[in-house]
């Protein structure tokens, strides 16, 4: 059985001054975030905020000034940040010959996946697949995967390294209500049971308000943030959601 | 009757060819499969046709062995168009069919110049018959670098694929992965142009893979599948080529065509899709 670590809440991630520019066009200016282990930040906004251009700034997918900061609370320690991370989508055709254990497989390890099965990654992977009761997922087709399905997979898969900071691109569509629900409530599961923090783009404001413990509202820079009641109560939040009913909260 | 079967054995140029076949079609069923995993068709497509533009430049600047220049060329080509293709948000395929347009047309002109083009005409259908010991030690050398190369950046590949995101997360080095993966082709196809000709050397890479896709459910299928149906294509190819006079490239194709075909019906009859 996996050693299942509580959060110690002494650790923090503080993203300074982050901005991103495309060309002419400033994306993202000067964001400043606190992260802490144990909390689930929810970055909520327009499309077009740079809500994902954040994930990839941080992700060092694009190129950012400003600096990422990984501290011990107690000692002040810099450390190395590990980052786990799930796509909002995956570049996977229809009748793609890709499983399961070949897709995690191939960022896992270096053991080429066009040989046999590597019998020992292969009961690892289904051991951190058991985590979200994925397992039985393994050997099917990635292509054929349900939303929920593939999410589960994603995640484990963004656990494996057990990293210090999950990033979560929340898919738009493909999920339908009960997904959505048991998504929510394994990242809730995460959250508590893992020394992680978690970030998530999320679009889904109800679930925002139930599941999150600090809400960062975006348009191209912070106009908000802090706990579900102070943001979805700002004037900025009325602004931003202005036709869209901010109600639930 | 067995003589029958046995006779092109006997003829120096259809061993050597056989010898080709059999080191060209596994390598191309492997490249294959990343190639159409990475919807990378009309790039392998328009980098075949660079070869024209690289021999033309060859003759131009006086080089006497044209297939170095040509193969610098596709290599600067193919490094040319990923950098494109990154970078642009305009449709990859536009791209790419631009340049490649644009180049296979200075080819032409270049090499139709005083109307001496026939001599290059080969190019465009390939004679393997024509291939020599050395030749074939050459594609030895490029089959055993592409093995190493697939062991080693194949799953890192397919990660890269799958989400450029994720696998940047992960500190592969994507780029660099592309431009290899890039230039390999290029270097590939350039060395067997001759062999397999310009017309249909893209069929030879994107078929194999296309076929074994209907069949396989995972990347150790994909893979043997892939590498099955090319060497099969090839050498019934070779050998009904020799009995029908036909040349070898097509009838290779043509068989490869129609297993696509039968594993494309046989995918229909089973999952209904």
């Amino acid at each position: 059985m996996r050693k299942i670590i509580e959060p110690c809440g002494l650790h923090c991630i503080k993203i300074n001054h982050l901005g991103v520019t495309m060309g002419e066009q400033m994306i993202l200016d000067d964001v400043n975030l606190h992260i802490h282990c144990g909390t689930l930040t929810a970055i909520i906004g327009k499309n077009g905020a740079g809500k994902s251009t954040l994930i990839k700034a941080i992700l060092g997918d694009i190129p950012h000034t400003g600096n990422i900061e990984f501290k011990d609370r107690e000692d002040g320690k810099i450390q190395k940040l590990k980052i786990g991370y799930v796509p909002q989508s995956l570049n996977i055709e229809k009748n793609t010959p890709l499983s399961v254990y070949d897709m995690i497989a191939s960022y896992q390890s270096g053991f080429p996946v066009f040989l046999k099965k590597n019998k020992k990654l292969y009961r690892e992977i289904k051991e951190m697949l058991t985590v979200f009761e994925a397992d039985y997922l393994i050997d099917k087709q990635v292509s054929n995967l349900s939303g929920g399905e593939l999410q589960r997979v994603l995640l484990s898969m963004a656990i494996m390294d057990e990293p210090n900071l999950l990033l979560l691109d929340e898919p738009i569509s493909g999920i339908d209500q009960n997904g959505t629900e048991l998504f929510y409530k394994t990242i809730d599961y995460l959250k508590k049971h893992f020394d992680l923090a978690i970030v998530l783009i999320s679009h889904d404001l109800d679930y925002v308000a139930k599941y999150a413990d600090k809400v960062v509202l975006l348009n191209h820079a912070i106009l908000k943030q802090g706990t579900v009641g102070e943001v979805f109560h700002s004037d900025e939040m009325k602004q931003v959601f202005e036709k869209t009913e901010v109600e639930g909260c | 009757m067995l003589a029958f079967f046995t006779d092109w054995w006997q003829y120096g140029f259809m061993r050597n060819a056989f010898w080709a076949v059999l080191i060209i079609t596994p390598l191309f069923g492997i490249l294959g499969t990343m190639i159409v995993n990475r919807k990378m068709a009309f790039f392998s497509d328009a980098l075949g046709h660079s070869a024209l533009t690289g021999i033309a430049i060859g003759v131009v600047l006086g080089v006497t062995d044209t297939n170095l220049s040509m193969i610098i060329f596709a290599i600067i080509f193919a490094l040319l168009l990923n950098k494109i293709s990154s970078k642009s948000t305009a449709s990859t395929d536009t791209i790419i069919s631009v340049f490649s347009s644009c180049s296979v047309a200075i080819g032409l002109a270049i090499l139709s110049k005083g109307g001496n083009f026939s001599k290059y005409s080969s190019l465009l259908v390939g004679d393997i018959l024509s291939i020599t010991k050395k030749e074939i030690v050459y594609l030895i050398i490029i089959f055993a670098i592409t093995l190493i190369f697939w062991t080693i950046a194949f799953n890192k590949l397919n990660a890269i694929s799958i989400n450029r995101t994720l696998a940047k997360s992960r500190h592969i080095p994507v780029s660099l992965l592309e431009n290899l993966f890039a230039v390999l082709i290029a270097v590939i196809v350039m060395l067997s142009i001759k062999w397999v000709g310009i017309l249909i050397i893209n069929a030879l890479l994107i078929l194999p893979a296309a076929s074994s896709r209907n069949l396989a459910v995972n990347m150790r299928e994909y893979h043997f599948f892939a590498i099955l149906f090319s060497v099969f294509s090839g050498v019934l190819g070779l050998i009904i080529s020799y009995f029908t006079n036909v040349a070898t490239g097509p009838m290779i194709i043509i068989i490869a065509s129609l297993i696509y075909f039968l594993t494309f019906a046989y995918q229909k009859i089973t999952h209904g899709n």
